[in-house]
């Protein structure tokens, strides 16, 4: 893949696999994808990003499709998309009464490059109040970083397509091969003000209602754990996952102070004049190379774990909505059983109470029934994508240690012998 | 100088003693050159100082420590330059058993002990190898200071710590003994060591610096981690203030130093309080100072000095940028530990609500391990602090000792200025009065005038050999200190990159025990 970044400031193409800097993002596209497990890409449907460019202020992605199903004119295409309507799509789920029973497919986030812009700011002012090198040395890292975050957006855009694609019902969804196929503009605008302020009572609502319907206790055992493991493991999944957040940017900022006692060391060593500014050399060169050690470090972590937690919080989210739907539907089940009972005392719209009876009736049934197969997936697919991520991550972890252990040992052997 | 033996000159050592020093050597050939004894003792050929500064000093195995030898200086694979008032104490980062100081006075003598002259660990900057190698070895000298205790209650509380010496020199009564000190005691030995001193040119080591905030938090009797901490900073401080001071032949010869050791009851320093008399006094001096040392012009006739001061400012300023930088390690890796503690609470939390029973445990053993390395992260962020922050502190402050060397040698440059001004001024004044012709008042105005010229003559011959001296004394305390600092440095950044060392070697054992829990979860 080719990024293409367009800054204020710099103008950056970097091939993946170019940078002889921190190399945060060998693992990533595995890493992600491995969130989830158990998406198989068939020859039926497969969907990735094969391209992404970053402007000013959004993000282009090029979605590639690769299908042998007989809905689409070509075998093979591409479109471009920004980030509006993949929510677009999402939210065309969402108020689909069909896919009411489905666990729908978390909404990537919104690409964020403010702090990494507000930073590369900082550096372009500061540029005559440091020295060359130390701004080279900066400028790197944060163009590493922004890199990094850009290949997270891609990378969480992509799963999303490829959880609609491996799900055997949404694949088959119109909007969503419009989105893929439709090679123009979707003229899907950001909600405005008004559409925002909709949203937002609706969900008020949606979270009252949540509560007047959680309280009706469920018949169905699987059901009822279900609810209150979710509850409970939503929660303790948000905690975790912002408890990781602020732990893997700690260490970054830790493996940033190594860069400029690094630099402050060489400094110190070529102006001293005694013996000791080899010493000083070689140690602030282990510097150097210990940090981007520990930058990966952090790097992974924040892969393995925190993105981990981050896309688990997400799923488990839309797994309580479904719940939610589930238990409304029941309610609205319940409701219509009274009603009938009501018109079969007065004699009055018996017809009615009963198709309606019956209506509500199926769509619980529909309901329950998926939502049960889902349930279950989700729980084989966190099992199976946390295995893969702890395995990963300590295997990581063992690596940089050794490989952070090695450097010591080596620098400390040169350091005794020489002096 | 009965005692003094002729130590085997640089060339004739035993070649075996010699293998491990190749590198040294060359540091031989630079102290030489650097190093002049004084005129009153005798040239000893082949001059070689302070040897072996690092850890690959002469290793042990080298030394023969029997009877065999017939010298006594048989494993001298160092030599000591016979200064008389000054003895330069061997020094090596680590025990270096092959080597025994030549004491030309009979102010020091090797202590011999039953069967060996075990080689001594001269001096020592770790305590923990000093323990190392408290059995059997003869110390030159070695200084801690432990046990801080609270003396007294509220505002007139005061941390007495417990300096303990041991020493194989024979200037003091006993070769170990402690007495119990407070802070203000530390600074009076400072205060004194530094009027007497400083001023003449030898660098005296800086003490540590007040801490009103800080003492007041100890004296109100708050027990929580800061005030600790405040008193270990404090602690490791003193101990290596005095190790410092002890190093320094000259000041180790004084006698307000040997009282501070060794009485159990010193008088009680008020000067050092800063609202005294004393201390304002110190203040206002200070002022005075900074404003002469702007107006003082000399003319540097030794470009030496020039480029000396301008090293040491370059010096201090790369220190204090290092030095800032190293603090926000120090905060960050406590705040990294800190936020590795809470996620590992948050992960048990997750472990204990997760239904599946292979990823709760899973899930349980990460926070574990999370919680093990957040340990880890501290004791990291104390190595950070002690070895490494606190040298680069203990250094500022000491070139900061180092420029006030080198004013005071503008003073007493200025001093001899002055004087050779106001010598001219009054031979000015006798020759006016020679030419003018009043007889009768004049010969008693005459002679007056003739002392004055012949004090102000002897005032300007003093002031010539005063900054010759300081000149002196000051290239040669340079040079001891450039050396002592190459060696700390080298000495404490081994030490802290092992402990980095020391750190990535737990990771491994704790992710390696991990691995298999996760690849567990079925």
């Amino acid at each position: 893949m080719i990024f293409g970044f367009q800054t204020e400031f710099f103008q950056i193409e970097l091939e993946e696999g170019l940078d002889d800097g921190p190399d945060f993002l060998s693992e990533e596209d595995r890493g992600l994808k491995a969130i989830n497990v158990d998406l198989q890409s068939d020859a039926a449907l497969q969907v990735d990003i094969s391209d992404a460019l970053s402007e000013r202020d959004k993000v282009k992605f090029t979605v590639h499709t690769k299908s042998s199903l007989p809905n689409f004119k070509q075998n093979e295409f591409s479109v471009v998309r920004q980030h509006e309507e993949f929510i677009w799509l999402h939210d065309s789920f969402i108020e689909n009464e069909d896919y009411a029973g489905y666990i729908i497919p978390p909404a990537p986030p919104r690409p964020d490059f403010d702090a990494s812009r507000e930073k590369l700011q900082k550096l372009g002012e500061g540029e005559g109040s440091m020295t060359k090198e130390e701004f080279t040395k900066m400028k790197q890292e944060l163009e590493a970083e922004y890199l990094a975050i850009f290949k997270k957006t891609v990378a969480m855009h992509e799963v999303f397509l490829c959880r609609v694609a491996a799900h055997p019902i949404l694949r088959k969804d119109l909007n969503f091969h419009v989105f893929l196929e439709y090679n123009q503009d979707l003229s899907v605008r950001g909600k405005n003000k008004k559409e925002k302020l909709e949203d937002f009572f609706k969900n008020m609502v949606k979270s009252a209602d949540g509560v007047i319907v959680s309280g009706v206790k469920d018949v169905d055992d699987f059901f009822e754990h279900e609810r209150t493991f979710l509850l409970e493991y939503h929660n303790r999944v948000k905690d975790a996952s912002a408890k990781s957040d602020r732990m893997t940017r700690s260490h970054k900022s830790a493996a940033d102070d190594y860069n400029r006692i690094g630099s402050s060391l060489y400094a110190l060593g070529t102006q001293d004049s005694t013996d000791i500014c080899k010493f000083f050399l070689k140690v602030s060169e282990l510097f150097d190379k210990t940090r981007k050690i520990e930058a990966r470090v952090s790097a992974d972590e924040d892969l393995k774990l925190s993105d981990l937690l981050k896309y688990y919080l997400r799923e488990s989210q839309a797994a309580k909505d479904l719940l939610y739907r589930r238990s409304r539907s029941l309610v609205d089940y319940e409701n219509a059983n009274k009603a009938l009972d009501k018109a079969r005392a007065k004699n009055k719209d018996v017809l009615q109470a009963e198709t309606s009876q019956q209506l509500c009736c199926q769509k619980f049934e529909k309901i329950s029934e998926s939502a049960k197969q889902e349930l279950i997936d989700f729980k084989t697919r966190r099992v199976a994508a946390f295995r893969k991520n702890l395995v990963e991550l300590a295997e990581l972890e063992l690596k940089h240690a050794k490989g952070n252990l090695q450097l010591l040992q080596n620098c400390l052997a040169v350091l005794n012998g020489d002096t | 100088m009965a005692a003094e033996r002729e130590p085997p000159p640089l060339g004739d050592g035993k070649p075996t003693d010699f293998e491990e020093l190749e590198d040294g050597e060359d540091l031989f050939t630079s102290t030489v050159s650097t190093l002049e004894s004084s005129p009153s003792s005798p040239e000893p050929a082949g001059l070689a100082e302070d040897i072996s500064t690092n850890s690959n000093g002469p290793k042990p195995a080298e030394v023969v420590l029997d009877d065999d030898r017939e010298d006594l200086f048989a494993e001298a694979t160092e030599e000591v330059s016979l200064d008389s008032p000054e003895r330069e104490p061997i020094l090596s980062s680590e025990p270096s058993p092959a080597v025994t100081p030549v004491t030309p006075t009979t102010l020091i003598a090797p202590r011999i002990e039953s069967k060996s002259l075990s080689a001594p660990v001269i001096f020592d900057r770790s305590r923990e190898e000093i323990e190392e190698e408290a059995n059997g070895d003869v110390f030159d000298i070695e200084i801690g200071v432990s046990d801080p205790e609270k003396v007294g209650d509220g505002m007139n509380a005061y941390m007495a710590y417990r300096v303990t010496t041991k020493t194989s020199l024979s200037m003091f009564s006993k070769s170990e003994f402690s007495v119990k000190r407070r802070f203000s005691d530390f600074l009076g030995l400072h205060s004194k060591l530094a009027s007497k001193y400083l001023h003449v040119g030898y660098i005296v080591p800086p003490a540590p610096e007040k801490s009103i905030v800080g003492m007041t938090k100890v004296k109100v009797g708050k027990e929580d981690s800061s005030s600790t901490e405040f008193v270990e900073k404090r602690r490791a401080a003193l101990e290596r203030y005095l190790q410092r001071t002890v190093k320094h032949p000259t000041l180790l010869q004084d006698p307000d130093l040997r009282q501070f050791l060794e009485s159990s009851e010193l008088p009680r320093a008020v000067n050092t309080q800063a609202l005294s008399g004393a201390g304002i006094l110190r203040m206002v001096n200070k002022a005075a100072d900074a404003v002469n040392k702007m107006t003082i012009k000399m003319n540097e006739s030794d470009a030496w000095f020039e480029e000396k001061q301008q090293q040491f400012e370059n010096l201090d300023q790369q220190l204090r940028k290092l030095h800032a930088s190293v603090e926000a390690l120090v905060c960050h890796r406590k705040e990294l530990s800190a936020n590795t503690a809470a996620f590992a609470k948050s992960a048990a939390m997750l472990g204990n609500s997760e239904d599946h029973t292979a990823l709760s445990r899973a899930l349980s053993q990460l926070a574990e391990v999370e919680e093990k390395i957040d340990q880890l992260h501290q004791e990291q962020a104390f190595a950070d602090f002690y070895m490494f922050s606190e040298l680069l502190s203990d250094y500022i402050r000491l070139i900061a000792a180092v420029k006030g060397v080198f004013d005071h040698r503008m003073k007493c440059w200025q001093k001899w200025e002055d004087a050779q001004i106001t010598l001219l001024k009054k031979r000015e004044t006798e020759a006016k009065m020679m030419v003018a012709n009043k007889p009768d008042k004049i010969q008693q105005a005459k002679n007056e005038i003739r002392e004055e010229i012949e004090e102000w003559e002897a005032k300007v011959q003093q002031g010539e050999r005063d900054f010759e001296q300081i000149s002196k004394t000051i290239r040669k305390e340079v040079g001891r200190f450039e050396k002592e600092r190459v060696k700390d440095f080298k000495t404490v950044i081994i030490k802290y990159l092992e402990s980095l060392v020391q750190t990535q070697q737990q990771l491994i054992k704790y992710w390696e025990a991990f691995l298999p829990e996760a690849k567990a979860i079925a």
